[in-house]
């Protein structure tokens, strides 16, 4: 009940209609600041909170919760509004549930959830498996001395001047891991002037691992005879030490090969360059498999050792670093930053395009 | 009039000079035109009105000079003469120009020369070497893309999808006959017979779905137990085996002792399998052959017993 009183309030002796009236309503004490807001505001709240009183349930219908002005009320109300936004959410999902149950069999098939992968605009270049076109440019390409089993991989490790203790460390667990891989000390050398070397000593591949402030951020991997040199960034590095969980260092054989998702143009050239790191013949004894996954243009690199339990189960134990890669640019021919010719180069665009084909590698 | 001394007298040490670069030691000046940088009374370009330096504009030097006859003139002040790019003649120009000039200026310019020169060279040398290009990192596009890629992790699945690519080449028999799982080879055969095998799936369907009524129900007796008793069979050596698959990693020799069985079945299995992973208990193998035939369809049936006793 409000009734006015010409007093002069205990708190402050400036209004002399009392606003401590209210005090008694108020669900929680208010600072004192709330006395000294102007009589307007408080009238128009008093109005509402009479509404309010009986139940909250008569609202005008314009009234939003953004527009009471006191603060610790406007959160409650806020508060309310949301407890009764979830409770509703609740209970159509409960609804929902039984109807489902109560048809069995005959209840529509679940929804399935928007993701990045469902909603993206289909990329031309996607490689049909079957498509002749492709299948002969692969025939005749860089790679094809490898893939028809004529040269063996052999891969030189370097990394850019001066490299700091991480980069020399992951320079040696990725010689571990990809099999006839030599680490060697770059000293300022002219990459120029590496490579007829490198060629001159039968490399079939040359990666450099570029540091800065004191870890790997770049790779440039280049085929050696005449391949092509794409260039990556590398992010979240892991070294065999910091992973939980892990199984003993990788044995000598040769890894198995698993590439995910390279289903464009551009992905099937990437994805063969690296399927061209690894001798064409795996040793399943050793059972260890090197994972390149492409997802949304990041390629996650693992490797583990796996397990077969019996025929429905495998079990994975990861060995050997882990590291994301993402494609910058693509180059025909070997290193050349100034005339090369490049095949693709990525456009970094602050304007978003997630719905359109911004990715060229991705799956659908 | 020009006096030096009172110049320097001002500006060396009383007063302000604003060239003038105090540190604990030494004081710098920062005049263009002094030829040592340091702040001396014979290194002053203001309290020396004979003066002369060096200096150098886009890999050219120049000797610039200052006499007392032309202090009137400021703009005229400083007389420059452009040296020969080639050292010695540079140093006989100095000195065909500077002659009759204090010691002390003479030897100056010419250090100062010798040093710009060097400079010059080795900044020729560098241009040669491997450039290093910075490359801008625009922060908010790294940090979009740090978010990016996690949530490209967490969609990838990486585990989930590594292990279906491996069960994928199991299945496809790339791994040959190192593994053997015994359930594989009834699916096997059951796939290589073309023509039977639609119309036993048809069968089976409907006994599954007979069978899904009667839950608890087994209608034929006998097979039931000796199935039992083979998927136990199956237990012990799959417990076996993994167990010494994961005791030692001597899978060579497990293999070895696999592919020998095997290849005792596999006399007898090979016309139903061409790529037999099968392994069957040594005991009645002959009599396991004829029972394979009417087991498969059993074998389908009790499927969901046999994964939810071994999972």
């Amino acid at each position: 009940m409000f009734y006015f009183i010409n007093l002069y309030c205990t708190f402050c002796t400036t209004f002399p209609l009392c606003c401590c009236v209210k005090l008694e309503f108020l669900p929680q004490k208010g600072s004192i600041k709330e006395h000294l807001i102007s009589d307007l505001s408080r009238q128009k709240e008093e109005e509402k909170m009479e509404k309010s009183e009986p139940g909250a349930a008569a609202f005008p219908p314009t009234f939003s919760v953004s527009e009471i002005k006191n603060k610790q009320r406007r959160h409650l109300m806020f508060m309310k509004f949301k407890q009764e936004k979830r409770k509703q959410k609740m209970q159509l999902k409960k609804k929902k549930k039984k109807e489902r149950e109560a048809l069995g069999d005959k209840a529509p098939p679940k929804e399935v959830p928007k993701t990045i992968e469902n909603q993206r605009v289909f990329d031309e270049t996607m490689v049909d498996p079957e498509d002749e076109e492709v299948a002969f440019d692969e025939a005749t390409d860089e790679f094809s001395a490898y893939f028809n089993g004529l040269t063996n991989p052999k891969v030189l490790i370097t990394t850019s001047d001066r490299p700091r203790g991480r980069t020399v460390r992951f320079c040696e667990q990725l010689a571990t891991v990809i099999p006839n891989a030599h680490v060697y000390y770059r000293r300022g050398l002219a990459l120029k002037r590496v490579i007829p070397q490198c060629v001159a000593r039968n490399f079939t591949y040359l990666m450099v691992i570029n540091e800065d402030r004191k870890m790997p951020n770049g790779m440039v991997l280049c085929h050696l005879p005449d391949g092509p040199t794409a260039h990556f960034k590398i992010s979240s590095v892991r070294l065999r030490k910091e992973m939980k969980r892990r199984g003993k260092d990788p044995t000598e054989h040769s890894p198995e090969v698993i590439l995910n998702n390279f289903s464009t143009r551009l992905g099937h050239s990437i994805g063969r360059l690296f399927a061209a790191l690894f001798p064409q013949d795996p040793q399943f004894v050793g059972r260890q498999v090197a994972t390149f996954h492409n997802q949304r243009d990041f390629i996650f690199f693992r490797f583990h050792r796996y397990i077969f339990k019996n025929e429905k189960k495998v079990g994975i134990q990861e060995l050997g670093p882990r590291f994301t890669l993402k494609l910058r640019s693509l180059q025909k021919g070997t290193f050349d930053s100034k005339f090369g010719e490049y095949e693709w180069v990525l456009k970094v665009s602050n304007f978003s395009l997630r719905r359109q084909k911004s990715c060229d590698k991705e799956t659908n | 009039m020009q006096h030096d001394d009172v110049i320097w007298d001002i500006i060396g040490n009383k007063q302000f000079c604003s060239f003038k670069v105090k540190t604990k030691s030494q004081g710098f000046c920062r005049n263009e035109y002094n030829i040592t940088g340091l702040c001396n009374r014979s290194s002053c370009p203001l309290a020396n009105s004979q003066y002369a330096t060096i200096r150098e504009e886009k890999g050219q030097c120049f000797l610039y000079m200052k006499v007392i006859e032309r202090a009137a003139f400021p703009a005229k002040m400083w007389e420059k003469v452009k040296l020969s790019k080639n050292y010695e003649k540079a140093l006989e120009q100095i000195d065909e120009n500077l002659i009759y000039w204090p010691r002390f200026i003479r030897h100056k310019c010419k250090q100062r020369f010798t040093k710009i020169t060097q400079y010059l060279i080795r900044m020729r040398k560098l241009v040669l070497k491997r450039q290093r290009k910075l490359v801008p990192l625009s922060r908010k596009v790294e940090r979009r893309e740090k978010r990016k890629e996690e949530k490209a992790l967490i969609a990838a699945q990486l585990d989930n999808a590594i292990e279906k690519e491996l069960l994928e080449r199991l299945k496809q028999g790339t791994y040959g006959d190192i593994y053997n799982f015994p359930v594989h080879a009834f699916d096997r055969a059951l796939e290589q017979q073309d023509a039977e095998s639609e119309s036993e799936s048809e069968e089976e369907e409907e006994e599954e779905e007979v069978d899904d009524e009667d839950v608890g129900k087994r209608e034929f007796v006998a097979d039931e137990e000796v199935e039992e008793s083979d998927l136990s069979d199956f237990e012990e050596m799959n417990k076996l085996r993994t167990s010494s698959d994961e005791e030692d990693e001597e899978e060579e020799e497990s293999s070895e002792e696999e592919e020998e069985e095997e290849e005792e079945m596999e006399m007898e299995t090979k016309t139903k399998a061409s790529r037999s992973k099968g392994k069957s208990p040594a005991n009645g193998s002959a009599a396991r052959k004829k029972r394979a035939y009417v087991e498969i369809e059993y074998e389908q049936e009790t499927e969901p017993a046999s994964k939810s006793r071994t999972t």
